[in-house]
């Protein structure tokens, strides 16, 4: 099975790797939606959407736990989306708004293919990370193409012709303006501290991951714990980045109906859904990879010394069979992911919404000085430690 | 009274950051999140009705299985959207129950004009409707929302009853006087 897949042509192989990428994604994405629904209401007190179960699949052992999940509910609406009338209102332009949805798809999957979801240990020992593109500008390649995304709503918002999805638009650009920059410059101290004096220079996230498995706390432990600063800007952005409460201005319900997907309805109004949760997904992965030690399960072991005392502990050969630990891996990774993606849904109920000239402040006077003395903060630190 | 000025306390820097706020609010959502929902599953939960609750309007009988209504309709007159529509007849006979004069030939009772005030429960003589308990009516058409008299005795069950007035009549007029 394996050596197949290996003899097939490297574009088929690629090809099938994205198709399974994006077959797991696609599902989490819309996972989330019902995880989003239930978290919220359990949060208010509330049981949340637990009625739906078609008759034909009642007898399936675990079908009436699936639906007090309200997974059929999911799938039901799912269908709905599909087979719902498209309504495309007389006073848009077309085009682009046909359009808005799938640029709003196009970068949120494409961020998946330079991330790295897992990793096994090839001969020698050697960490091979597991990732559709491991290319060297990996965090740079995820930068350049999620700001893509705010050009869907921007699209959106223009194309709609209508005031609500206007200042939608306006307001994600903006907004992304702002928050990019606090983002990119809290992420900085983590590659410097990476990037060695004689090493070869890289952006790899797979790199940064590989630094986090390393013993000792100064350079090894996870970047959580020896930059919080940069963490909490990084995450606060990224909160701002994917559009989430409290920084949800462009689609704030309260003031803007819709905000950018007012005009929107059945699948391309799901398909901005799907592609938000895809890039919650992408955002919470890359915030694992950076600084949640990536799939190294307990910070200051790796999980290559994990997998070495469990085969030392049960002596089954199994423990280090490159198999299981990328499974081990892409498993631990996920478990981060999704943790995140919880947090990100427990404050977005938690919290109210920011006023948008709350949200400019926060970004322009707060965490754009706070990152900037953070990162001379850290330069200077880490000169001094790899002097 | 006096105005008094109070001066508001500046933030200090630890809860201008917004964090102890936030982790606040979180806990608190946190403790909802685990706690049990305060929503009840309808159709399977029913909320307890508390006493006096103004439902469906409904027509008693007596514990001796006697239809209270003498159909003085009175409770059509007071009602406030006219949903009471009632055809006085009188009593069959050989029912054992010849002391009444008059029982409702038909008694209708229109659920999409009822507003559920009450005011024909307060102003029947005989005790014989009642507003019960049940508050969810749903019909596919209009006339299914019409009560008609066999599915008010249906709704309303039977009452019991302090005074038995009609027998307290009949006994006396067995003993060949008035009232007491």
């Amino acid at each position: 099975m394996i050596d197949f897949f290996f003899g097939l042509p490297v574009p088929v192989q690629a090809l099938l790797k994205g198709i399974a990428v994006i077959g797991v994604i696609f599902p989490i994405a819309a996972a989330c939606s019902m995880a989003e629904r239930k978290v919220c209401a359990w949060i208010q007190s509330r049981s949340g959407p637990n009625r739906a179960l078609p008759p034909i699949f009642a007898w399936i052992p675990g079908a009436g736990i699936l639906q007090r999940l309200g997974v059929w509910q999911l799938m039901a609406d799912g269908g709905k989306f599909v087979f719902k009338e498209e309504p495309l209102p007389d006073h848009v332009n077309k085009l682009y708004y046909t359009l808005a949805p799938v640029v709003a798809m196009v970068p949120a999957f494409t961020t998946v293919t330079v991330v790295p979801f897992g990793a096994y240990l090839g001969p020698g020992g050697r960490v091979i990370p597991l990732a559709l593109a491991n290319v060297d500008i990996g965090i740079l390649a995820v930068f350049a193409v999620a700001s893509l995304g705010v050009y869907s709503l921007i699209l959106a918002g223009w194309a709609s012709n209508s005031k609500y999805p206007f200042l939608g638009g306006v307001r994600a650009s903006a907004q992304l303006i702002s928050y990019e920059l606090s983002m990119v410059l809290a992420v900085l101290p983590v590659f410097l501290w990476v990037n060695e004096p004689g090493t070869a220079g890289t952006l790899s996230l797979a790199r940064v991951v590989e630094f986090q498995s390393r013993p000792g706390f100064w350079g090894g432990a996870w970047f959580l714990l020896t930059m919080p600063v940069s963490a909490l800007v990084f995450a606060v952005a990224l909160f701002a980045e994917t559009n989430r409460q409290p920084f949800d201005m462009p689609e704030s319900e309260a003031d803007l109906v819709g905000g950018f997907h007012t005009e929107y309805g059945a699948f391309k109004w799901s398909l901005f859904f799907v592609a938000e949760y895809a890039n919650m997904i992408v955002g919470s992965a890359v915030f694992a990879l950076l600084f949640l030690g990536g799939w190294n399960l307990f910070p200051g072991i790796s999980l290559a010394r994990l997998l070495g005392g469990l085969h030392h502990l049960t002596g089954w050969a199994l423990w280090l069979h490159p198999l299981v630990a990328g499974l081990a891996s892409i498993a631990i990774l996920l478990g981060k992911v999704l943790a995140t993606i919880f947090v990100f849904m427990w404050i977005r109920w938690t919290v109210p919404r920011f006023r948008y000239d709350q949200v400019m402040r926060l970004g322009w006077q707060k965490l754009l000085p706070l990152s900037i003395a953070n990162l001379i903060a850290y330069t200077i630190g880490i000169a001094l430690l790899q002097r | 009274m006096a105005v008094i000025q109070v001066q508001r306390r500046a933030l200090t820097l630890v809860e201008r950051t917004y964090f102890p706020q936030l982790m606040g609010a979180m806990f608190t959502t946190l403790k909802h999140l685990l706690g049990p929902a305060d929503t009840m599953e309808y159709p399977e939960q029913r909320p307890a009705i508390p006493a006096g609750y103004r439902g469906v309007p409904t027509l008693v009988k007596d514990p001796n299985g006697r239809e209270k209504c003498v159909s003085c309709q009175l409770c059509e007159f007071v009602c406030p959207p006219k949903a009471i529509r009632i055809t006085p007849g009188s009593v069959p006979e050989g029912a054992g129950i010849d002391q009444v004069e008059k029982a409702p030939q038909a008694f209708d009772i229109d659920m999409l004009r009822c507003i559920y005030c009450g005011l024909c429960e307060e102003v029947c003589p005989e005790e014989a409707i009642f507003l019960q308990n049940q508050y969810s009516m749903s019909g596919y058409s209009r006339s299914e929302m019409v009560n008609h008299k066999d599915r008010l005795y249906e709704l309303g069950g039977t009452f019991p009853d302090r005074h038995f007035k009609w027998d307290v009549k009949k006994a006396a007029e067995a003993r060949g006087g008035g009232h007491d």
